[in-house]
């Protein structure tokens, strides 16, 4: 037990060292921009007077060092700046009271986007296990050819490819689904479902098909060794060897790869959003980028990187935890 | 709520008939075939018939079109695959005729389609009826050619919003989003091979170095690394758009470079490791020596794979970026920006089926060409690793 505990603070010590690293490149690479945010914010013919009082009031004129500590206090805090669209409309309205913080805006489309891939994880994972159990069951069968055909095409596709074909046949052709999500607050959860189902299904089917090639490698492999054939040999049906002996020695293997795929779902969400203009953080990352509101790109891709860095230490914490031999290695 | 019922009660008569469908077998045709079938696998039969009869259905339909060119693209397909590999087996050289003898259907499938990019791609100024930036002043022409319908014959697939042919842009589009991906796949592959190796070769400090600067770059997924830096490299292009797709060239290059850096390292270690090392360095061989004469022949195989699908995920993700409107800029044609153009006309699918096809023609390009790699790689990769499962 304690050399349990020793290693997962290991890995969480790890986990926490390299999501300072990350912040750091994040931070240095936003600021290796020539010019600087004032001038950027005013545009051209700004007044040096006004430039420099921008400079003052945002922090711009400390040392780079001093920037960074206090961005990452300010991160740490829940404080994540405010954004420059958001500084333009005040200047141009002359109130403060209608815009937001980054923090503001980020906090609602953080939640929608937890909901989609909540929703595409409860379809997707149930799927892939079985589908991937079949598959390795089966393997080399006609079925297993079909689903190996299918997988890699459906990894291969774009996802904005695989996006617009879904809209075509449910949205379009047979209007069964809404093909734009437009997502308020106080929705009623049917009702809201029903708006995330088709980008959950898009993301579906492509971390699906990571997942079940995945399971299928993992059960495969467990199914070559002699403890299998052991139970094979002395009579016990398929289901049963599946079942009993099989499945509790595959969890492991099987928790890591729903953990790697729902990290893979944060890069797939972005594309998927924009599709379907679902009000989630990926939207609001690309219209930043557009617009070049270096505030809130670097929160979300901040916010991104822990999340990814999170889920990649889940499975590393998850296959220790349940593989003895990792826990004592020789 | 009855849509639930119906497809709980087909999916009880499916049972039912593969339970019929064993029963029937086991009386008619002795034998351990029938006998031993497990119901799992007699159901599986039945879904399938159920599956291929549902296909004959929806194909009957009058207005199922793009179903239709769905069966009939897949049909095609796999003939000409088929034609291509016939033609493999009695034309060439006896080393490939003996190569197209051991091929699956699949591989000869991704053989083909990268050979009809590749001819594109070379060929399109020659190929392409008009230019990829020429604006004509007929916009919105409707795909066909038909002038009763609204078409012109000299734009077969239409023209855009602001009046280019579409059939132009797609095959100029093989030239540009097919040959930056490859040159940037190119850029990658030197830059993180060679790395990769004198990391290797050399160990110590400058492998711990590099070792640990990819693992922080790793860290942050790769797509919204992408995006982070063409911010910046947006800001400092200004406004020329062929620097901003040199730098975006350059961005995912370095991005991808960490990913062949790990598996060129982890391959030379097991390499730099071998008795034949051990001799060429007593030898008093030299670093470039090493690298270029002993460690990369020996690597070729492993790296040759990881090329193809090093260049699938480059090809995503400039696609992903172009859609995403800060990729491969205009205008030169590519494909993901046309997606991103042409989408809208997707909702016109229920009345004028080819007006809609054409931004589906755009991503369908870019998936046949990933999926015509990766079965091409799997291929490669199966035959590798001989007989094993």
């Amino acid at each position: 037990m304690q050399s349990v505990i020793r290693i997962i603070l290991q890995r969480l010590a790890l986990g926490l060292l390299t999501l300072f690293v990350v912040s750091i490149v994040i931070f240095v690479a936003v600021n290796s921009l020539p010019g600087d945010f004032a001038q950027a914010l005013l545009g051209q013919g700004a007044t040096p007077e006004a430039v420099a009082a921008i400079r003052t009031s945002l922090g711009l004129d400390q040392p780079m060092v001093t920037r960074y500590l206090g961005w990452l206090a300010g991160a740490l805090h829940g404080d994540l700046g405010s954004s420059f669209a958001q500084a333009n409309f005040t200047t141009f309205t002359g109130t403060t009271s209608g815009a937001k913080t980054v923090a503001q805006q980020i906090a609602p489309r953080f939640a929608n986007t937890m909901f989609l891939a909540g929703v595409t994880a409860a379809i997707a994972v149930p799927i892939a296990v079985t589908l991937g159990l079949l598959a390795a069951l089966y393997r080399n069968s006609v079925f297993d050819r079909a689903v190996n055909i299918l997988t890699l095409s459906s990894i291969s596709s774009p996802e904005f490819f695989v996006a617009y074909i879904l809209i075509l046949f449910l949205a379009v052709l047979n209007p069964i689904l809404p093909s734009l999500s437009n997502i308020y607050e106080g929705m009623a959860f049917s009702d809201r479902l029903d708006k995330t189902l088709l980008p959950a299904l898009t993301l579906t089917l492509v971390v699906t098909a990571h997942m079940m090639r995945m399971t299928r490698a993992a059960i495969i492999n467990l199914l070559a060794s002699p403890y299998i054939e052991m139970a094979r040999l002395k009579g016990v049906s398929p289901l049963r060897v599946i079942v009993r002996h099989a499945l509790p020695n595959a969890l492991a293997p099987i928790i890591n790869v729903v953990a790697l795929n729902l990290a893979y779902l944060i890069t797939g969400v972005v594309v998927v959003e924009v599709v379907f203009v679902y009000p989630g953080i990926g939207q609001l990352f690309v219209d930043s980028v557009k617009i070049r509101d270096i505030p809130v790109v670097q929160a979300c891709c901040l916010i991104f990187a822990s999340a990814y860095i999170l889920l990649n230490l889940t499975a590393d914490i998850l296959s220790i935890l349940s593989n003895p031999r990792l826990r004592h290695p020789k | 709520m009855s849509v639930w019922l119906w497809i709980i009660l087909t999916l009880i008569v499916i049972g039912a008939v593969g339970w019929a469908f064993r029963a029937v077998g086991r009386a008619i045709r002795p034998g351990p075939f029938f006998r031993d079938m497990p119901f799992g696998v007699a159901y599986g039969y039945a879904l399938a018939v159920a599956l291929l009869l549902g296909g004959v259905w929806l194909w009957t339909l009058p207005n199922a079109i793009f179903f239709r060119w769905a069966v009939e693209g897949f049909f095609g397909f796999s003939i000409a695959a088929y034609l291509f590999r016939l033609l493999g087996r009695s034309v060439g050289t006896a080393w490939t005729r003996k190569m197209f003898r051991a091929m699956p259907l699949t591989a000869a499938f991704g053989l083909m389609v990268i050979l009809i990019y590749a001819v594109l791609a070379i060929f399109a100024g020659v190929i392409a009826p008009h230019g990829q930036s020429e604006i004509f002043p007929l916009a919105n022409v409707v795909p066909g050619g038909d002038p009763a319908m609204g078409g012109n014959p000299d734009f077969p697939l239409g023209t855009d919003q602001i009046g280019r042919d579409i059939l132009s842009r797609l095959i100029y589009g093989a030239q540009n989003t097919v040959g930056i991906a490859f040159a940037t796949t190119l850029i990658a592959f030197f830059l993180g091979g060679s790395l990769g190796f004198l990391a290797a070769t050399l160990g110590g400090w400058l492998d711990q170095l590099l070792s640990r600067m990819v693992d922080v770059l790793m860290a942050i997924p790769s797509l919204i690394f992408a995006l982070l830096l063409m911010t910046i490299a947006s800001v400092w292009a200004g406004g020329e758009k062929g620097l901003l797709t040199l730098y975006m060239v350059l961005i995912i290059a370095v991005i991808d470079s960490t990913r062949v850096f790990r598996l060129a390292r982890a391959v030379g270690q097991n390499i730099v490791v071998m008795d034949y090392i051990e001799a060429a360095k007593l030898r008093g061989e030299g670093l470039g020596y090493l690298v270029f004469r002993e460690i990369l022949p020996n690597a070729t195989a492993p790296l040759l794979a990881e090329f193809g699908l090093r260049f699938c995920f480059v090809f995503l993700t400039i696609a992903s970026l172009s859609f995403l409107g800060v990729g491969i800029q205009p205008p030169l044609a590519d494909w993901g920006t046309m997606v991103r153009d042409l989408a809208q006309f997707i909702n016109f699918a229920a009345f004028a089926p080819m007006v809609a096809s054409a931004p589906l023609l755009a991503a369908g390009s870019i998936a046949l060409l990933t999926v015509a790699v990766n079965f091409v790689v799997d291929w490669m990769l199966h035959r590798s690793s001989g007989l094993k499962e």
